[in-house]
């Protein structure tokens, strides 16, 4: 089963939801299966790219010989931090939109 | 460094056989991927340029010195630690997230 939460990719619509393959080598299954693993493929590429400069910010000072384990460690650290922050907001977004509506529901004009 | 990047390789998906007309999905899949992975090592790339540019380079001189080269090998090198890292670390959250489902 999948969760709601799927990997955050900025201008992306979050969705593993919306049918990527549709339309696109739509005839030939072979050809449609394969965009949607590229595509899945891409978006983890994009998130590493994106979360790796990132988290150079944070956890590199000067650049080493090495990479020491306090600045691995930070960053797994902000891996996994920016996971839950992007969860987080995505579940926060959620119970706002339903207060939300609730909301503007008893307001009709 | 970067001409080599730049060739067009999407330019003849259905012609690489003998004039036949017929698409083989095998090999339109085979160089989409060659050109997604041009792509990705250009976008590593660019990163990596512009993250060591800003460690390195101080106040810009009229070349680049010893210790700034020497600087900018180190970070090339430590920016692709921290890559392996972040996709490691990633993958791992994600089968974990998989696994809790």
């Amino acid at each position: 089963c999948r969760s709601r939460w799927s990997p955050v990719v900025p201008g992306d619509g979050g969705g593993m939801d919306s049918p990527a393959g549709a339309g696109l080598g739509g005839a030939d299954p072979q050809l449609q299966r394969f965009i949607e693993v590229e595509t899945q493929k891409q978006r983890f590429q994009q998130l590493v790219h994106q979360m790796t400069e990132l988290c150079w910010e944070k956890c590199m000072d000067k650049p080493g010989p090495k990479l020491d384990s306090r600045a691995e460690t930070c960053f797994i650290n902000c891996v996994e931090r920016f996971i839950d922050t992007s969860q987080f907001i995505l579940n926060r977004l959620e119970q706002t939109q339903k207060s939300k509506s609730a909301f503007s529901e008893s307001l009709s004009d | 460094m970067e001409s080599g990047f730049g060739s067009d390789f999407g330019s003849d998906f259905g012609s690489g056989g003998a004039g036949g007309g017929k698409l083989d999905p095998g090999l339109i899949m085979e160089q989409v991927k060659v050109q997604i992975a041009v792509a990705n090592a250009q976008e590593l790339l660019q990163r990596m340029t512009d993250k060591c540019f800003r460690k390195c380079i101080g106040k810009p001189g009229g070349a680049l010195d010893n210790s700034e080269q020497k600087c900018i090998a180190m970070c090339m090198d430590r920016y692709m630690d921290s890559w392996n890292t972040v996709s490691r670390a990633y993958n791992s959250r994600l089968q974990r997230e998989r696994a809790n489902m």
